[in-house]
């Protein structure tokens, strides 16, 4: 659309921009503008030439080319089909509540549908195809790398009213739910008949069930369970020409066809909109157990990882906090955590409550064998809660120490865990940044969390490097640029570091057959040429 | 925006600076649930005091949604990154009053100026009100207010609350400036009595039977004279130079006796005494004292609890407890009244499903933004229909107001009672005064 005209403009673009900005009436201009301030939307290289230019004149075209407010006439056509304006919000404070998700960017829509209904959602998109709007999908927008934001303006779906379904069959083993469900409910609803949904990303009390698997989340549980598409059997999707869909089935065993299911989760909302899914359930296993070991290194901790998973025992869950997570979280609420240790696993058992009796004494002699300064079991549900509150505290605990918190899920193959916890402290010294490591260390997920203050721009610049060298050090060791949070617009600049040429040009070819106008949550995953990571205004 | 605005958006926008966006509280949030929208959520009132700091958007505009919060702080209790919503709520609320007041009408600044600093903070009007609140229902004039030709003349929400009022104070009791001895010998602890504006009003024999209760576990009460309203709703619209005012009117008239404790009755009303400190910390001449006036502050719950509650008799109900919002998301007190309540033989104890939810009464947001309380409401009876309580007990004044307005409101008069829980303790130790 007009982005695209101006990239071709090249040399012309400053003026070609400035002249379409010209159409949006005034006071839109100026929130839009302000607006920029938040935006860190990785900038187009010509665009970047432009702002150097001039920056004034800059400001002016950039949010004018990403937003072309729709006419009177489309909002009229969508309340049309949402069947009046109860769901359908315009207003400017809405419109300004929809602009963000949990990660960084700050992108307004022109408007916002709350839809609770298939034939809706088709309608909508079926119109967006036509006019060539952009549309973003989005639940509770819990998202860590943006991709519920609505960057370049138009219609955001809001699916996270639309929970009326959420039926648990128990002969089957599946669950079959509405795309605005919250994620802990399925897994509530499951225990009730002894089953149990795995996937437990740390937002599921808030996360809706569409936004899980646009973004194809994980959890501590992934180490022994997998993540969301590994239980996914079915779908109803909107496609991005607006064709109800239906993916997968309700079997375990299914080979028929392309495995369209498998494409769309995790395809971040790019692929079309979710509109229902058929989950699979397992028997949730009757007791848990659980270890705490303290290290006096931090790479011994990785090596212990590494022996008790190849001990032939695959507990539910380890985590792990770092001396910087430990020392805050004993600033922040004392409960006798080792201060002297540099890293602290936390271990989690399921199963027969006699069989993990005994893995526990197993693993328990593993980490001492490791190195363990201390190891300590929790032997009630008391204790075994207490444990689990330390890990639980470190998002508020470092939360007081910096307001910003820059959260990478960068991941590597399990062996690569000691090494993978060495660069990272080589990163944090070599930048001289607060780099905080804690999470789900047991499948290579580990999360490095930059500690910072967003206006503090100079500190920004380095941490905009540092996240850069983490990207780098994990791909070198064989891992992935992300493991649960999703690409993006956080990520996208680091895409050529992955993939090669042809490599990321399969996944484009996908994404132009199934969206040939490109309507469907534009500007995400896909890098556009000079590309970079923005974290200042 | 003048200066004054600025200098109290800046400090909001700081505080609003530690919201990571996580959107744990929407679950949280009673206007999330009710009006379904992210501006009407935590996440979106704090976002959107940012964009007014940067100028974004009006202080007009940032209204709307501040004004439709109920500041019931359920938000701050999940939130992984401990922003301090309420603070920063109340300085937002600040800069919009003070917005409001250049552009308002003559009349309007009148009646707020009325409202807030002639009656709720000045005791003797707000008895007067009350008795005459009590000459209203005694002489008749109430049974007439609420005859089939009169209730199109009351507003919806007047009439659905006064049908639930308790007998107001009659104008010749009182309780200030007087002195109650304890039940043993001497004394185990000396404390002060808060009565509350709208408490010693309106609730007047809760008041009463609070104070019995007090000697009845070993206290020596005295009724601290000059005392006045605590402040809350003045500071929760954004009134902080008369919130100020009377608390320190307050902290003087409690500083003239050495009490151990000072008691109060009232979830809100207690939170916000627990807050002087905070409110006057920047004062030099205050803070100090203001401090000292928190530490002390409690809830009779706490002190029942403490001294070793005894219950006489066994009474057959099955009870529900909804706690007063700022009574556990302030004053942080959540196990004393399970723990007092329990240990009344022949009560059947049954915990609402979302405790933790906000009933909508939220100081005077039930009267100001009457339909967006219902709804609330609404889902508050639900929960409470579904325990089958025949008793819902309380801690606050505009709570229990609002639960009893539910009742009548469901039909349910008669077959369910909203009792504050001092109410029910007295009537387990057959305390009537």
């Amino acid at each position: 659309m007009l982005l695209r005209k101006a990239k071709n403009d090249g040399a012309n673009s400053q003026t070609c921009l400035a002249g379409n900005s010209l159409r949006i009436p005034m006071p839109r201009i100026n929130f839009l503008i302000k607006r920029r301030k938040h935006c860190h939307f990785p900038l187009h290289a010509s665009l970047e030439a432009a702002r150097k230019a001039d920056p004034a004149s800059f400001e002016f075209a950039i949010l004018g080319v990403m937003n072309v407010p729709l006419t009177a006439q489309t909002i009229e056509k969508i309340t049309r089909i949402m069947g009046g304006g109860d769901r359908v919000l315009t207003e400017k404070t809405d419109l300004l509540s929809y602009a963000y998700d949990a990660s960084f960017g700050h992108f307004a829509p022109d408007v916002v549908c709350q839809v609770k209904r298939v034939e809706e959602v088709a309608e909508i998109i079926k119109l967006a195809n036509k006019e060539k709007i952009p549309v973003t999908p989005r639940g509770h927008a819990s998202g860590l790398s943006g991709g519920s934001l609505p960057v370049e303006g138009g219609i955001v779906i809001d699916v996270s009213l639309w929970n009326d379904v959420l039926e648990i069959d128990k002969d089957d083993m599946i669950a079959v739910v509405s795309p605005g469900v919250i994620t802990a409910d399925i897994d509530r609803a499951a225990k009730k008949v002894g089953l149990m949904y795995p996937p437990d990303p740390s937002s599921a009390s808030v996360s809706t069930i569409a936004g899980n698997l646009a973004e194809n989340s994980g959890g501590p549980r992934g180490l022994k369970y997998g993540v969301t598409k590994d239980y996914v059997l079915g779908l109803q999707v909107v496609t991005p020409e607006g064709h109800i869909i239906r993916t997968g089935g309700r079997t375990v065993k299914n080979v028929t066809g392309y495995d369209l299911t498998k494409l769309i989760v995790g395809s971040e909302g790019t692929l079309g909109v979710i509109t229902e899914a058929t989950l699979r359930l397992i028997p949730r296993p009757p007791a848990t157990l659980s270890l705490m070991a303290a290290f006096g290194d931090i790479v011994q901790a990785g090596y212990a990882i590494t022996d008790v998973l190849t001990s032939g025992i695959l507990p539910a869950k380890i985590e792990f906090m770092d001396q910087s997570s430990i020392r805050a979280v004993e600033n922040y609420h004392p409960m006798g955590l080792p201060l002297d240790a540099e890293a602290v696993l936390f271990i989690e058992l399921d199963g027969h409550p006699l069989a993990i009796r005994d893995e526990a004494a197993c693993v328990y002699q593993l980490l001492e064998k490791a190195g363990a300064l201390r190891v300590q079991k929790a032997e009630t549900s008391e204790e075994e809660e207490e444990m689990w509150k330390a890990r639980k505290l470190v998002s508020p605990a470092i939360a007081k120490h910096k307001p910003t918190k820059i959260s990478e899920d960068a991941t590597v193959p399990r062996s690569q865990i000691p090494a993978f916890l060495k660069r990272l402290r080589d990163i944090k010294h070599q930048f001289g940044i607060d780099l905080v490591v804690f999470g789900h260390a047991g499948d290579g997920n580990l999360h490095p969390n930059i500690l910072c203050d967003q206006r503090d721009w100079e500190e920004m610049e380095k941490v905009e490097q540092a996240v850069a060298a983490i990207f780098e050090a994990a791909i070198s060791l064989g891992g992935t640029l992300s493991g649960e949070h999703g690409i993006g617009i956080m990520k996208k600049a680091f895409m050529p570091m992955e993939f090669d040429h042809f490599s990321l040009e399969m996944m484009k070819r996908i994404k132009e057959a199934w969206d040939p106008n490109g309507i469907m949550n534009p500007g995400k995953i896909f890098p556009k040429p000079g590309d970079r990571l923005v974290l200042r205004p | 925006m003048n200066a004054e605005e600025k200098t109290h958006l800046k400090k909001a926008e700081d505080l609003a600076y530690d919201c990571v966006q996580c959107g744990y509280c929407l679950p949280a949030c009673p206007t999330y649930l009710t009006m379904k929208t992210e501006t009407q959520s935590p996440r979106g009132r704090i976002h959107l005091v940012r964009m007014a700091a940067e100028g974004c958007i009006t202080l007009d505009e940032l209204s709307g949604p501040l004004d439709l919060c109920l500041g019931c702080r359920a938000c701050e209790q999940v939130c992984p990154s401990n922003v301090q919503y309420g603070k920063m709520l109340e300085l937002a609320k600040t800069a919009i009053q003070h917005h409001k007041k250049q552009s308002a009408s003559p009349f309007r600044r009148f009646c707020e100026d009325v409202v807030f600093k002639q009656m709720f903070a000045r005791k003797h009007v707000m008895n007067k009100l009350g008795s005459l609140l009590w000459i209203y229902q005694k002489s008749g004039a109430k049974k007439i207010a609420h005859m089939k030709p009169f209730r199109r003349l009351v507003p919806e929400n007047l009439a659905l609350f006064d049908k639930g009022l308790d007998e107001a104070k009659p104008p010749f009791k009182r309780n200030d400036g007087r002195r109650y001895p304890p039940a043993g010998e001497r004394p185990v602890l000396k404390v002060a009595f808060f009565t509350g504006c709208v408490m010693e009003a309106v609730f007047h024999r809760i008041n009463r039977l609070s104070i019995r209760l007090l000697q009845q576990v070993g206290c020596e009460v005295v009724v601290a004279d000059k005392q006045t309203c605590c402040g809350a709703l003045q500071a929760h619209a954004g009134e902080e130079e008369t919130a100020k005012t009377v608390a320190k009117q307050n902290i003087e008239a409690f500083e003239s006796g050495e009490f151990d404790y000072i008691v109060n009755n009232a979830g809100g009303c207690g939170a916000m005494l627990k807050e002087y400190g905070r409110l006057l910390a920047d004062d030099p001449d205050w803070a100090e004292r203001a401090a000292r006036f928190s530490k002390k502050t409690v809830d009779i719950s706490v002190i029942l609890d403490m001294l070793g509650f005894k219950p006489e008799k066994t009474l057959p109900y099955r009870v529900t407890y909804q706690p007063s919002c700022h009574m556990a998301n302030v004053q942080k007190v959540v196990k004393e009244p399970e723990k007092l309540l329990r240990s009344i033989d022949g009560i059947e104890w049954v915990p609402l499903h979302h405790p933790d939810v906000c009933c909508g009464s939220a100081g005077i947001y039930n009267l100001t933004h009457f339909h967006e309380s219902m709804e609330v409401l609404d889902m508050k009876m639900a929960d409470i229909k579904s325990t089958k309580a025949d008793v819902v007990v309380t801690t606050n004044p505009g709570c229990l107001l609002q639960i009893k307005a539910g009742i009548i409101k469901e039909g349910l008069d008669g077959r369910i009672k909203a009792v504050h829980l001092v109410e029910l303790l007295a009537e387990a130790c057959g305390i009537d005064p």
